[in-house]
């Protein structure tokens, strides 16, 4: 229940930050500094689950976060919001204890367990102190809810209606129905383009939860991110403690390929004052080799809020929006490049035209060797922002972990930010974003 | 819940300043000072990482405002980015992105705030930028006009086509019927029609003093250094006469309020809320530290009383929250709502509502929820100690409410003290019919082919 409406900000928090699929945009401003000295280590947990951990006792604080293969993607067809209900209900009974003896232990001990969930990962990560007692009761906690999680048939029940209350509101909202609109129109009928409905939740069953569970909570491939206040001794034995009870687990089939889609605009009635305006296409996975030259493109396009150019033309020289972004979230499969932005429907057939000519002319021409300069120093000069805290630390580790990236991933970051020309952003741009291939979902328009 | 005091928390209680000793020694930290143009002057070493925080917040929110140009406040802190007499529209972004920062402001009711997070090297040039358009701010009449066109496009955004916010909105403009929290932030789609630029530059005029302002750092820093840059690019500033400020008082409230709110949805939602005492005397008051707790044991934490009575336990409801702010500029109420399950009524669940509190007025609350709370609250001051922006929130946040940073150690101290009578007592004595107004949200059916009800808003000017 959100009750306050009177907190504003001058600028929109941006969607590559916020978007819960995208907490790994965290990456994208990642670079070495000179105090950061990182050092991040990584072993493989007796029973084969994957461990990365960064040691720091500066704060009494332990943060750690457990992910599986086994996310959205991993939905079977006609079953879409398994992954979701599933991870969704680990704690509604675990190890004997209902969900309310779980919820007032963890609150007794002042730890905050908290999901993970997109459409590759799903998980939990755990926030506790790092004094013996809360530490040890909190991870004995968190190791009863991923190994013995019960799935009551009772919570379930009501959980499906929640989520059938939640998804028949969203269908009345113009942002949440052009998201889902979107994803269609990107992905058709693989994984990343489906969406929970009310008839597949409906269809969900104990057993689907319990398959789903068996299959993709396993000790193979969990990924164990550890940041705070335990010695390396401590954190190897976390690992263990926490994933040790999960079975080995049998190998995966891959998620399907994307395939392209053709180039289309979909327009969806909606009463609302303004439309949502969704343009974009599949482009990048997680280690593609054109990932710099795309992020810091897209840094000067429309990912450095103020600064980018897509808030230049529609914001700020015409006053057409609000909030105006763009974003590459790169996924285990090429995952979306996104325009959005809302503009009073009236003029949003023009305020569409600023966008298409912003993107084709960035395209066409590439940056400005300024706008490259001012994107360099604000990623790499800004990279100890990005890490200054546990919290943004751990993010950081899940994904490097989860999506097998090197180690040395943050430290190289600068010298990859430096080294990108003007000619590779423009070379990448081209090669990847296609006209053929891009589409427009707009709901609300006149 | 959005805003939680337990999640928010206070500044670090004595029990954790043992606990935390060695990563904290016990100085004087923060560390203050008072230019003599009345700038306060707050910085908090944490020299975690090579990062400051700095913020700059005004004690002027849409609290101060006046009918017909409600909204002005909020305007003119986008105004704020818009140009100095040295510096272009836009510019100020851009020093900050280049500098490797990020940057942004807000406003509230209470208060308006400018932020950027930089690399610590770059703090003085931050403080230089601040002091500039505390005082050199340029707003011409065509940045004005297109940046209005912004603030309309966010009201349709998070107002006009939000049921939930219509719902609160008008809540807020029947719940108070004379002090000015009756009007939204963003302000009254009519008054952004006809606001004009002189509207801002006299807002900007009145308010934006260093006698009205407090400049907080939190971050790997010197503070002596940040006191010097601070008194650099601010010290020749003279104070101004600041506006009385005349709040008008709430009349008592004497009889129930109900409105309606008929917007496109799936879901009814409902709001109360019941005027409840502010925290004023911080040392000396009670009940304000008593009705936090009891948020906190209706719905402060996971295991809290109304999810589990009314989501997990009767499922009256999908969805149902508790808020209430002890600390304001103004005055406060204590609010209830949710979402009610298919096959229940708003009624049910307002019943089933006020049957929560009526039970903690009737049998109190355990001494284990209240140990619960204290537990979470202290645990809450440690993890703050990871966020910057969360310290220096909690910092400037005191001090434009018309507290003091000091004051969020004693408050925890007090918050710590509540005992189950207390909790009892303001259960029984502030959630009464008389001092109550309830909104409920009633969904219309989503006709995909009707035009938007809300008037097409045109320029004026």
């Amino acid at each position: 229940m959100r009750f306050r409406n009177d907190f504003l900000l001058v600028n929109p928090m941006n969607r590559f930050f916020r978007h819960p699929l995208l907490q790994a945009a965290a990456l994208f401003a990642l670079s070495v500094p000179a105090w950061a000295n990182v050092n991040i280590q990584h072993w493989v947990a007796a029973n084969g689950a994957r461990v990365y951990f960064v040691e720091s006792h500066v704060l009494p604080i332990l943060d750690l976060q457990v992910d599986f293969d086994a996310g959205a993607a991993r939905d079977p067809a006609g079953r879409s919001g398994l992954a979701g209900m599933t991870q969704g209900m680990l704690d509604a009974a675990a190890g004997g204890l209902d969900e309310d003896a779980l919820a007032e232990k963890f609150s007794d001990l002042g730890a905050r367990l908290s999901g993970v969930a997109d459409n590759d990962r799903a998980g939990l990560s755990l926030r506790t102190l790092s004094s013996a007692r809360e530490r040890d009761g909190a991870l004995a906690l968190l190791r009863t809810v991923l190994t013995r999680p019960e799935f009551p048939a009772a919570v379930l029940e009501r959980e499906k209606a929640r989520a059938t209350a939640s998804l028949r509101e969203a269908d009345t909202k113009p942002d949440q129905i052009g998201s889902k609109a979107f994803a269609r129109a990107l992905y058709g009928d693989h994984p990343y383009g489906r969406s929970a409905t009310v008839e597949s939740v409906a269809a969900i069953t104990r057993d689907d939860l319990l398959a789903h569970y068996r299959r993709h909570y396993v000790a193979s491939r969990a990924v164990v991110s550890i940041v705070g206040d335990v010695t390396r001794e401590q954190a190897e034995a976390i690992a263990l403690q926490l994933t040790g009870d999960l079975p080995a687990g049998e190998p995966l089939a891959p998620i399907p390929a994307v395939t392209m889609p053709k180039a289309v605009t979909e327009r969806i009635a909606h009463p609302a004052n303004q439309s949502h305006i969704f343009v974009g296409e599949p482009v990048t996975r997680r280690g593609d080799p054109d990932f710099f030259p795309l992020q810091v493109g897209n840094y000067i396009l429309g990912g450095g809020g103020f600064v980018s150019r897509l808030t230049k033309e529609v914001r700020e020289k015409r006053g057409y929006a609000y909030s105006v972004y763009s974003y590459f979230n790169p996924q285990r499969e090429p995952g979306p490049f996104q325009i959005g932005l809302q503009t009073q429907r009236a003029q949003a057939a023009d305020a569409l035209k600023v966008v298409d000519e912003t993107l084709a002319k960035f395209i066409a021409d590439g940056p400005t060797d300024d706008e490259l300069k001012a994107a360099k120093r604000n990623l790499v000069d800004g990279y100890s922002l990005r890490l200054d805290s546990n919290r943004k630390l751990l993010e950081s580790l899940a994904v490097i972990g989860f999506y097998g990236l090197p180690l040395d991933w943050l430290s190289k970051f600068p010298e990859r930010v430096e080294a990108v020309t003007a000619a590779q952003v423009k070379d990448a741009f081209r090669r990847r974003l296609s006209a053929e291939h891009m589409v427009r979902v707009i709901v609300a328009g006149d | 819940m959005e805003l939680r005091r337990f999640s928010r928390g206070f500044a670090l209680c004595s029990a954790l300043a043992a606990l935390l000793a060695p990563i904290a020694p016990a100085r004087a930290n923060p560390y203050e000072t008072r230019l003599d143009n009345g700038l306060h002057v707050i910085v908090k070493e944490d020299h975690r990482a090579p990062v400051a925080m700095h913020m700059v917040w005004y004690r002027v929110g849409a609290i101060d405002e006046h009918d017909g140009t409600t909204g002005i406040a909020h305007l003119l802190e986008h105004m704020m980015f818009k140009g100095t007499k040295t510096l272009k529209p836009g510019e100020f972004n851009e020093i900050v992105a280049r500098a490797g920062g990020n940057d942004n402001a807000f406003t509230s009711h209470d208060y308006t705030a400018y932020f950027q997070r930089v690399p610590a090297a770059a703090l003085p040039k931050m403080i230089e930028l601040e002091a500039d358009r505390m005082r050199n701010l340029v707003i011409s009449d065509d940045e004005f006009a297109r940046e209005l066109k912004v603030v309309m496009e966010e009201r349709r955004l998070r107002t006009d086509d939000q049921p939930q916010s219509q719902l609160h909105e008008q809540l807020m403009a029947s719940a108070f019927i004379a002090h000015p929290y009756r009007r939204p932030v963003i302000g009254w789609m009519n008054d952004l029609e006809n606001m004009r630029p002189d509207d801002a530059r006299d807002w900007y005029r009145r308010w934006y003093a260093p006698n009205n302002a407090y400049v907080v750092v939190v971050g790997d820093v010197d503070h002596k250094k940040v006191f010097e840059q601070v008194k650099k690019a601010y010290g020749h500033m003279k104070p101004v006469q600041l506006p009385v400020r005349k709040m008008t008082a709430e009349p008592v409230q004497t009889g129930e309020r109900r409105i309606t709110v008929k917007a496109p949805a799936e879901l009814p939602q409902l709001a109360m809320t019941w005027k409840a005492p502010k925290l004023v005397d911080v040392v000396n008051d009670r009940e304000p530290y008593a009705l936090e707790v009891l948020a906190g044991i209706l719905d402060g934490h996971a295991a809290s009383r109304l999810p589990k009575a009314l989501v997990r336990g009767s499922q009256v409801a999908v969805e149902v929250g508790a808020y209430y702010d002890a600390t304001a500029r103004g005055e406060t109420t204590f609010m209830l709502g949710g979402t009610p399950a298919k096959g229940h009524s708003v009624a049910e669940l307002e019943a089933a509502l006020r049957a929560e509190v009526k039970r903690i007025a009737d049998e109190g609350v355990s001494e284990a929820e209240l140990e619960r709370i204290k537990t979470l609250t202290v645990a809450a001051q440690v993890y703050k100690l990871d966020s910057t922006y969360v310290q220096a929130m909690e910092i400037g946040r005191m001090e434009a409410s018309g507290y003091r940073w000091q004051d969020a150690d004693l408050m925890l101290e007090k918050l710590k003290s509540v005992t189950a009578a207390e909790v009892q007592a303001v259960a029984r004595k502030y959630f009464g019919s008389d001092t109550l107004t309830v909104a409920v949200l009633d969904p219309q059916p989503l006709d995909p082919n009707a035009k938007p009800r809300a008037k097409p808003a045109g320029l004026r000017h």
